[in-house]
């Protein structure tokens, strides 16, 4: 294939296929005093239409400056970024303004205007677009229900609590219609509960109006509750990019590791390893992780096990935990058996869809 | 002199207390109007120039919606240049402009143009000042909906500083007051010229005394105005 060729080839898969957000080897370096920091290395993915997509990294990461990227908050050093098939990156300003009303954003510190009350505040993209009629004050009373804060319609930001902040920070997001919701850390500065009812809020969206949200966040538990597919981003880089089931039951880089301990325990607690060894006969043993997703989840698979290859198996540790609507967990557990017998063993587990892994007995 | 005072309380109070000459109230009420004239005007035509230089000065900075750095560092040192000169030089420097605009530099009209021109790059920097404490999170919010640069200015940074923009109106005009009073020694009338003439070189205390006494009056009743309005608007949004 041409390079011509090639360059078709992507420009037909951006428009024709179901993707919404084309990033292509975007790079983006800071001019300290004196000393450049690069903040993206090349970064490409995708986001599909109607789609929950979640960026996760630490803070200094580059993921920020990654989503800031998409409506050019910051200008990309290198690399394009694709909106429906439109290249941001190559749009002039009054272009860009406009595609700006179609993309989103919700940030951390919500960035409501105090000189307007609540509907006002939603009222103000539509003021930018230029389009106050009645369909438009129609539209946030519309928007103002859907977010649930219809009786603080009159009444200033300063007077609400974070979650309802955040709550006029997504209508006011919505006004325009836009094509995609861009969330900058939005739930970062409330608390647990509030983050859930926010993130809820965003999954009935997302199935309403089907519409695609890309959101970046340093908290897994925001991932593992509305994503449905995930980018690892670490030192200016993507790690690894998946289903976020896949990422959670097979996490193969150290960052994507490091980020799931904070949400999913892992890890044997050191007090029962040393029961187990003390337990131990004369009998090969092997200590094995087994995750289970979904309907296998519900299966009396590790019972089965025993009885049919008469190993026994001594429970350690297990976990069940749900990630978006799919239930998952793990389970460590040392099995003990003739060593034929354990391989058997191990091999039916593989065999009815669960991830095994054999984890080194320390 | 009208006498239309003579029978006022303050006419009583002057002569009981401080034995002054019946003209007293008469030309402390005009000069009190006079400054109040003074200082108004100027302050208004100040702002007409300084509210857009300031925020000319806060858009055009790095980073900011209109960066332009070369126009923001001339007009930066424009700014401070004016601002260095004593107000009392800057009277005398520029007696000639005021007598081509106006045709005299006496007089309170005539007073007008430097005490204008002096405000201008004050208010300058006081709206850029009260403009940067806007959040810039703010302004990226309004970016990120599609907004132009005049709809930032008109929709985000002026609203959102007005309670800081008010008090700065009460800060000029209280500074204003002090730089009348300097005008009044080189003829500018009102309360300055009140005190400095008849007051210091014709060593009549009572006169100097009770302009002191209305300016600091008034100067507490702006400041006062200022405060409340600000308090107002501030509450209003809670």
């Amino acid at each position: 294939m041409t390079w011509a060729g090639r360059g078709m080839y992507f420009v037909c898969r951006c428009v024709g296929g179901s993707v919404l957000i084309d990033i292509r080897n975007l790079t983006k370096v800071f001019d300290g005093a004196g000393q450049q920091v690069v903040a993206l290395d090349n970064v490409s993915l995708t986001v599909k239409k109607g789609e929950i997509f979640g960026i996760i990294g630490l803070s200094g990461a580059g993921k920020s400056t990654l989503v800031r990227c998409i409506n050019m908050l910051e200008q990309p050093t290198a690399g394009q970024v694709f909106v429906d098939g439109r290249e941001i990156t190559a749009l002039k300003q009054r272009e860009l303004r406009l595609a700006r009303q179609k993309i989103g954003m919700i940030f951390q510190h919500f960035n409501l205007l105090s000189s307007r009350t609540v509907s006002e505040n939603v009222l103000f993209p539509l003021e930018i677009a230029g389009a106050v009629d009645d369909g438009a004050r129609q539209r946030v009373t519309d928007l103002l229900e859907l977010v649930g804060l219809t009786d603080k319609a009159d009444v200033f930001p300063d007077q609400l609590s974070g979650g309802q902040k955040q709550r006029v920070g997504i209508a006011r997001a919505l006004a325009n219609d836009p094509k995609v919701l861009l969330s900058d850390e939005a739930t970062s500065a409330l608390d647990p509960q509030t983050t859930r009812s926010i993130l809820k809020l965003l999954r009935d969206i997302n199935s309403q109006l089907n519409l695609t949200i890309l959101l970046i966040t340093h908290d897994m538990q925001v991932i593992k509750e509305v994503c449905d597919r995930v980018a690892v981003i670490d030192a200016a880089r993507i790690v690894e990019i998946g289903d976020v089931l896949r990422i959670f039951s097979g996490p193969r880089s150290p960052a994507a590791r490091s980020l799931i301990k904070t949400v999913v325990s892992r890890e044997i607690p050191p007090g029962l390893f040393d029961f187990s060894r003390k337990k131990q006969g004369q009998a090969a043993a092997k200590l094995i992780r087994v995750s289970f997703i979904g309907a296998a989840a519900g299966e009396p698979v590790i019972s089965s096990m025993i009885k049919k290859f008469d190993v026994d198996a001594n429970i350690l540790y297990g976990n069940v935990d749900r990630i978006k609507d799919t239930p998952f967990g793990n389970l460590t557990l040392e099995i003990i058996g003739e060593p034929g017998s354990l391989t058997a063993a191990l091999d039916y587990l593989g065999c009815r869809g669960l991830e095994v892994e054999v984890l080194p007995h320390a | 002199m009208p006498d239309f005072f003579a029978a006022s309380g303050m006419e009583m109070f002057f002569t009981t207390f401080l034995g002054a000459h019946d003209w007293v109230p008469a030309s402390l009420l005009l000069a009190t109007w006079e400054t109040i004239y003074m200082v108004a005007i100027s302050t208004f035509l100040s702002y007409v120039v300084g509210l857009p230089l300031g925020v000319i000065l806060v858009t055009t900075f790095k980073g900011h919606i209109l960066e332009n750095q070369p126009l923001h560092q001339v007009l930066g040192s424009i700014v401070n240049a004016v601002r260095s000169v004593p107000f009392i030089i800057f009277l005398i420097l520029l007696i000639p402009l005021t007598r081509l605009l106006v045709g005299t530099y006496i007089g309170t009209v005539a007073s007008i143009v430097p005490l204008t021109l002096a405000a201008i790059p004050f208010v300058a920097r006081l709206v850029e000042t009260s403009l940067k404490e806007i959040e810039w999170g703010l302004v990226e919010a309004a970016l990120s909906m599609g907004a132009s640069a005049w709809q930032i200015i008109s929709k985000v940074l002026l609203p959102e500083a007005k309670p800081a923009l008010l008090l700065g109106v009460a800060i000029t005009a209280i500074n204003l007051v002090g730089y009348s009073a300097m005008a009044g020694i080189v003829g500018g009338g009102g309360l300055g010229t009140l005190a400095y003439f008849y007051g210091y070189q014709r060593y009549q205390v009572v006169v100097m005394w009770s302009s002191v006494v209305v300016l600091v009056v008034l100067v507490q009743g702006m400041q006062m105005l200022g405060d409340s309005l600000a308090a107002k608007v501030v509450n209003k949004r809670r």
